[in-house]
């Protein structure tokens, strides 16, 4: 298979992406569409990669996954201190920072 | 030759549906199982890319590690369902079309980037491209420091997730759990927010 094929692919999996962080509300699933566009440019490393005969575009894809677990850490963190703390979860109306 | 082809069309078609899966099902539980799929799919993309260490890592650390923390949050505050067309208007209805426009725009820049090389299969490259001795060796030789940043920043992820989301100390002093109902608070506890 031709590497546009995978870049391509790519392409699409980051604008999915992208659509659900700006279209759902829940933080949880805002959370989950992060991924999908971190695991895009993941795949379009690992394509790159492949393309040059280097390994080094896997290796920061594995920097990269190493960086999503720790924003899952993080945001999953915050997510249940809002639940602690009785606010609703819902990124509508946690509009306080707009200022 | 042709098996190629088909493996990846099916995990393309695989990791394309996963991810309309997560953002067109309502329930977040059924969104997460939908990224599992997602991982799963693109597992076998890097496979087929010749990336053996990052698919198992991917497979294990992701689709298995990171998704069952998610599982567990989702079943912890309890999964709503959504409407997935609330009366938002404004960001919401525009986010459809910037993403046929984001990804129009990144198929023409990829496309013609002029780059010789994508229509190929890439580089030559030899049995042991991406197992995880050579990933082991290029991360403590070329990428040490990314690579220690790297482990740094988990170190300091778990310590913030923690501060995070640890019971406070004032619920507890009272004996009482986090579950109590909003009526059992005193009122002017509940104007302090515990962050």
């Amino acid at each position: 298979m031709d590497v546009t094929w995978y870049l391509v692919l790519s392409a699409f999996i980051f604008a999915v992406g992208a659509a659900g962080v700006i279209s759902r509300r829940n933080p949880l699933v805002v959370l989950l569409c992060l991924e999908l566009m971190l695991n895009a440019g993941n795949l379009a490393l690992v394509a790159f990669s492949r393309m040059h005969g280097s390994e080094a575009g896997q290796v920061f894809a594995l920097i990269v996954m190493v960086i999503a677990a720790c924003e899952v850490v993080v945001g999953l963190g915050i997510i249940v201190a809002m639940y602690r703390n009785r606010l609703p979860i819902d990124i509508d109306e946690m509009s306080e920072l707009r200022g | 030759m042709w098996f190629e082809q088909v493996l990846f069309f099916l995990a393309a078609f695989g990791a394309l549906a996963g991810a309309l899966g997560v953002i067109l099902l309502q329930n977040p539980f059924y969104s997460v199982l939908s990224l599992v799929g997602h991982l799963l799919g693109l597992a076998v993309l890097f496979l087929l890319l010749a990336a053996e260490f990052l698919a198992a890592a991917q497979v294990v650390v992701y689709a298995g590690a990171v998704m069952v923390l998610y599982l567990f949050v989702v079943a912890y505050i309890g999964g709503t369902d959504e409407p997935l067309r609330p009366e938002r208007g404004g960001v919401a209805l525009f986010g459809p079309v910037f993403a046929i426009a984001l990804a129009a725009e990144l198929c023409i820049a990829f496309v013609a980037s002029g780059l010789q090389a994508l229509d190929t299969r890439g580089a030559d490259v030899g049995a042991g491209f991406g197992s995880p001795g050579q990933i082991g060796e290029l991360l403590l030789t070329d990428f040490l420091i990314p690579f220690e940043a790297a482990s740094f920043l988990l170190l300091m992820a778990a310590v913030g997730a923690v501060v995070l989301a640890r019971r406070r100390r004032g619920l507890e002093d009272e004996g009482t759990g986090p579950m109590r109902s909003r009526d059992d608070v005193p009122p002017t506890e509940t104007l302090e927010v515990r962050l």
